[in-house]
Formats: C-alpha cells, structure tokens, sequence
C-alpha cells in the first residue's frame, strides 16, 4: 500500500461521497456544496496524477466560478421555499437505481476488461509511462500543444464562449422586454 | 497503482450523474448531475493520458470544461426565465412542449 493508493482511496472515497450527497439531500443548496467537495477532491486526484494545472483549473473554473454561478441562481430564486421539488418515488426511482446499476456494472466491465491485453493497462503501466518520458507532462508541454497542433480547437472554444455571453444576453434581454 | 483504479471510479462517479438525472426533478439538481459526469469523463481522460505519457488527454479536459462553462451559462440563464414565467423549476411541471 504506496502512499500514493492511500490518497487515491481517501480521494475516491470522499469523490463518491460527494456526489452521493449531491442526488440525496433535498435541499439545492447542500447539493451544490457537495459537488465542490467532489470538486476539490477530483483536484486531488488530478494531482495525483500528475496534471497539476489541470488541478488548478478544475479549483478554479469548477469550484470558483461554475459553483458560485449555481449558488447565485439557487439564492435569487429563493428554491428554498419550494418543498415539492423532491427526488421520484416508489417504483419509478427503483428502476432508475436499478437502470443506474447495470450501468455502473457495465462501465466497470468496460474498465477491467478494455485494456487488459494492452500495454496501457498492465498493472505497472503508469509507473513505465512515468518512467518512458524522460520528462512527464509539464504545463509548459500543455501550452505548446495547445497553441501550435490545438490552435483551430482553441480558437472555437473562444467562439463558443462568445456564443454563449450572447445567448445569455438575448435570453435576460427578451425577459426585460416582455416585463416592461 | 493501475489505470483500472482510476477507470473505474470515474464510471461510478458518471454512474452516480445518471442516476441523478433519472430521479431528480429539480432542473438544478439535474445541472449539477450533468456536472459530474462531465468530471468523470475529465478523469478518465487525465488517467489514461498519464497512462500513456501524452499530454493529448490533458488539453481534451480543457475543452470539456469550457464546453461546460458555456452550457451552465446558458443553461442557468434558461432555468431563470423559466422560473419567471413558470414560477417553478420542477422538469414534469414545465412540460408545455409534450406532445
């Protein structure tokens, strides 16, 4: 048991509790406290894995401003006040449960099974990748490739972002106008 | 420690979004769910780029959180005129588009 199996099962394990938490409490607010604590512990894993920036990002865009974003809708619209916004019940949440098992049953076949024969699966395959690259990925590699072989790609994330600022002002505008 | 630890947490996590989804009705909640299992795409790409020493996994999940950003964006912005009009966020309740 390396320390670094100890830290992925604390991290798992708070991960899945978090996210557990998110689709059992009631109330939105708890959920959305739940998944930044799933958040920040999928950083801890990102650094496990050696993606520190991809850690750093996740703290920031995720924890920081997707979750302040949730927070401030579920406080202006006062959900609070609504009770009957519950999870289903009886029979239908059972199939959805048991649906949710054999997809997770799947996924974990899929995960043990894909890449059994390959050399990517092997049980010491990270440590040899590891070892292969005479430097591991690096922030500086990251920005390399994502201005020079990932540039198209970036360039739309940005048209995509401007996308959707505009959509976001065409939707609070039309309110504006249909209240005035 | 092997891919498969890694995998396999992220399909639970993508499990446990699913399920959020199927039995939620708070269109909040359900976000939140699709969240998740954006994030445990964004694992499973990160470990099997370690696994492979390639940082092509990496820039993926960069893209994967800007698509995410826009969509909570608009989606919010969505759920807020919804409930101006609707007065709920319940998905069954808000059902004008049911054939």
């Amino acid at each position: 048991m390396t320390a670094e199996m100890i830290l992925f099962f604390i991290f798992g394990a708070v991960s899945l509790i978090g996210a557990i938490s998110v689709i059992s409490f009631r109330h939105p607010i708890y959920s959305a406290l739940s998944l930044i604590v799933t958040f920040f512990s999928q950083a801890g894993l990102f650094v496990l894995l050696g993606a520190h920036f991809v850690a750093a990002v996740q703290v920031i865009v995720y924890a920081g401003a997707i979750m302040v974003l949730f927070l401030f809708v579920i406080m202006l619209l006062n959900l609070g006040t609504l009770s009957a916004q519950g999870a289903l019940t009886g029979k239908l949440k059972g199939v959805a449960v048991v649906l949710g098992i054999l997809l997770a049953a799947q996924g974990i076949f899929i995960a043990v099974n894909a890449f059994t024969d390959t050399e990517v699966g092997s049980a010491d395959a990270m440590e040899r990748a590891t070892a292969r690259v005479t430097n591991p990925i690096e922030t500086s590699d990251i920005g390399e490739l994502l201005f020079t072989e990932y540039l198209l790609p970036f360039e739309v994330t940005s048209l995509i972002l401007l996308a959707a600022l505009i959509g976001v002002i065409v939707l609070v505008k039309r309110d504006n106008q249909t209240e005035s | 420690m092997s891919l498969e630890y890694y995998l396999i947490l992220s399909a639970l996590l993508f499990t446990i979004g699913v399920i959020g989804v199927l039995i939620r009705r708070n269109a909040i909640i359900i976000f939140m769910c699709i969240e998740l299992m954006l994030n445990a795409a964004n694992l499973a790409f990160v470990a099997i780029s370690r696994s492979l020493g390639d940082a092509d996994g990496q820039l993926f999940v960069f893209f994967v959180m800007a698509v995410a950003a826009a969509e909570v964006a608009i989606g919010l912005a969505i759920i807020v005129s919804v409930f101006k009009h609707r007065e709920t966020i319940n998905v069954d309740e808000v059902n004008s588009l049911k054939g």
